[in-house]
């Protein structure tokens, strides 16, 4: 049956793809024939829903394989979608047009850290965490290093980083249910979390990657088509990736002659006026934030656990590098839509020979706009009149940076059912990712803290009975936090990164490229990378001096050279790794031959 | 493990880390320094795009995608040249 399943996933996925055209399609007509935006807007959240839990009832097993690696038979093509959906969050999905729009160059960094990361997932670790064979993460530290406090070190900074992550991406599910299904934004969190534990409980990993691969057709579809139809109602272009380089251009034009730059003189919580130029690379400092943050980025994406496991459920080591270069083509789909979608949109309203443009229109036709008066309704949008001409001026423009996203099939006048479609994308998004986020959390708390350090003597059935109580337990945990509203989502989003390569990069890498790394070296570098990242983020937080401009998106920075000298100074000052672990790492290099782990177990 | 192969690991070994070597340095230049020069290079137009510009938003990325999928296909040869490719 699974076999079977394996071997028809073309069919399988092709038929569902169709499926989702049709529903969107016969929505469309449902909108035609005058049922209630509202109701549409419900009928595309429920409806994938129900589909995402379906194939996480599908996919429900017992078997320790098929509950932490899927099995490890998810081909190449198809574990790159599974990553590219786990990757995909609610925040690049919603807030990454709407940084580009409002962060100018210096915000690119995300997106060029955002994708470079995956030449070093490709380079460095993929395929020997796949020729390792570990279930997890910490599975890799305890066994390449031995002993229960190099594990334990790798779980405590894994659960850090990853909370810090999921309670963002629950976060987001509540936002987007709320405003779907028109109910408080707390029932909103508790509703999100229900749905990620559908897919994820009963199956575990194997759910989780089927229902992934799901989820990526739809947020893929959601993002693209409203871009491709905006650009050609409004006349630019039929694919616009390629022909937006004039609206650049035209923006750099603009941009003098409207004062953007000039700061607001009022100020409004949640929401922001644009003050950044759309390309406008500045200094030497500038290029000193924009290389700090892509590194962090790129190194995070390097060590963040859920992306990694999903490398340990292919069949091979050459699988695992092939769904490496999948998930970034997969990846670079949104990634290089969402700046044309920033520019398009900056120039829509920007631009006075285009009808859509607002600033420079007068205040009382602004406010009239039908679109304007939605969100500002929903308190996501504001139009003032700082200085009292009765024109709307750039500095006079508030809004939240997911609008981009959000109201762009509005601005353009497209139907609702786009807003729709783009709603399920969403929530497809930060679904997917909350779930991999959990499972890598549950199975580092029940595979390595529960079966290897407190009861090795376990069975099959508790330990996956556990797994499930635990994910239950820290979802619940997360969705607690995500409804105290903390922090923005991207603030949190780039934490986690810092707090992962902080703590993990070098012991990762080291572990794989360097033989004389040993024990006491990991541990060190764990730790005193974790807590140097760790302390520096409080300190900054709290209004200290940066040092050399690093803010708490950057605190990676400070985390990693303290990370490499600890780990490299430790592991010299203390013996060698004994044969046998060095032995380990000659296997880890070469694809061919049993998992390390399997080996190691036998002997 | 016999001596032969301990030969044939450590030759596999050399010309694997001098591609990653390679590959990084690749990485290098498209994640950084031509983010770096990104005002000089917006002088010089490319499709219609300011370059440095295009590349944070394009070029950079395109790139990593062919980098992995190259540097994968190179590493296949050197493992089926070793005789350790677990190709099925």
């Amino acid at each position: 049956m699974q076999g079977n399943f394996i071997d028809n996933l073309g069919k399988v996925y092709g038929l569902y793809t169709g499926g989702f055209i049709v529903f969107i399609i016969l929505m469309a007509i449902l909108e035609q024939l005058g049922v209630s935006a509202a109701a549409i807007g419900i009928m595309f959240v429920i409806f994938t829903i129900a589909i995402y839990a379906g194939i996480g009832w599908l996919s429900r097993t017992m078997q320790v394989d098929a509950y932490y690696v899927a099995g490890r038979e998810v081909p190449a093509v198809y574990n790159g979608m599974a990553t590219a959906a786990d990757w995909m969050s609610g925040a690049s999905f919603v807030a990454l047009a709407g940084g580009i729009y409002f962060g100018g160059h210096g915000y690119l960094a995300f997106v060029v850290g955002w994708t470079g990361g995956y030449v070093l997932v490709n380079a460095l670790m993929a395929p020997y965490l796949r020729k390792f064979g570990c279930y997890t993460v910490p599975d890799f530290i305890g066994t390449r290093y031995g002993g229960n406090l190099a594990r334990f070190c790798a779980v405590l900074v894994l659960v850090v980083a990853s909370f810090t992550y999921v309670t963002a991406q629950i976060n987001a599910t509540g936002t987007i249910a709320a405003r779907a299904l028109q109910i408080p934004f707390e029932f909103g969190v508790w509703f999100g979390l229900l749905g990620i534990l559908l897919c994820s409980m009963l199956g575990g990993m194997r759910a989780v990657t089927w229902t992934q691969v799901a989820q990526y057709i739809v947020l893929i579809i959601a993002y693209l088509v409203p871009v491709i139809w905006m650009s050609n109602v409004q006349g630019f272009g039929v694919i616009p990736h390629f022909s937006y380089g004039d609206a650049v251009q035209r923006i750099a034009e603009l941009e003098p002659t409207l004062a953007v730059g000039t700061a607001p003189t009022e100020s409004f919580a949640g929401l922001k006026a644009l003050t950044n130029l759309h390309n406008e690379p500045g200094g030497a400092f500038a290029g000193w934030k924009f290389f700090a943050l892509a590194l962090c980025m790129m190194t995070g994406t390097a060590s963040l656990p859920h992306i990694l496991m999903r490398y340990f459920t292919t069949p091979s080591v050459r699988d695992a590098r092939r769904s490496v270069g999948w998930s970034l083509f997969f990846i670079f789909l949104l990634y290089f839509t969402a700046p044309a979608l920033a520019t398009l949109t900056k120039l829509q309203l920007l631009d006075p020979n285009l009808p859509t443009a607002v600033i420079g229109k007068s205040i009382a036709d602004v406010n009239n706009l039908e679109w304007i008066k939605n969100w500002s309704n929903v308190g996501m949008l504001k139009v003032t009149d700082g200085n009292g001409d009765g024109i709307l001026q750039i500095n006079e423009f508030f809004m939240r940076s997911g609008i981009v996203v959000l109201a762009t099939p509005e601005i353009a006048g497209l139907p609702y059912v786009i807003s729709g479609l783009v709603a399920a994308g969403g929530m497809a998004a930060a679904m997917s990712t909350a779930d991999g986020l959990l499972l890598a959390i549950a199975n580092a708390l029940s595979h390595d803290l529960y079966y290897k350090i407190i009861d090795p003597k376990a069975d099959t059935k508790t330990r996956l009975i556990v797994a499930r109580i635990l994910l239950i337990v820290i979802g619940a945990a997360g969705a607690f936090v995500a409804s105290l509203k903390l922090t923005g989502i991207l603030g949190a989003v780039a934490w986690a990164f810092c707090f992962a390569n902080s703590g993990l990069f070098f012991p990762l890498v080291l572990g794989v490229w360097w033989k004389r790394a040993n024990r006491q070296g990991a541990i060190a570098g764990m730790l005193c990378g974790f807590a140097a990242g760790a302390l520096y983020l409080i300190y900054v937080q709290n209004g200290g001096t940066k040092i050399a401009g690093l803010d708490g998106l950057r605190f990676g920075m400070i985390g990693m050279p303290v990370s490499l000298i600890a780990m490299v100074v430790v592991s010299l000052m203390t013996p060698e790794p004994d044969e046998e672990t060095q032995k380990m790492v000659d296997e880890t290099r070469i694809p061919t031959g049993d998992t390390v782990i399997v080996a190691h177990d036998k002997a | 493990m016999s001596e032969n192969n301990r030969e044939a690991m450590e030759g596999h070994w050399a010309k694997t880390r001098t591609l990653t070597f390679i590959v990084l340095a690749i990485w290098f230049i498209f994640s950084f320094v031509v983010h770096w020069f990104a005002n000089s290079l917006n002088g010089i137009s490319f499709l219609g795009f300011p370059l440095g510009y295009y590349f944070a938003v394009q070029g950079s990325l395109a790139i990593f995608v062919i980098l992995i999928f190259v540097q994968n296909w190179r590493q296949d040869q050197i493992d089926e040249e070793f005789g350790v490719s677990d190709k099925e």
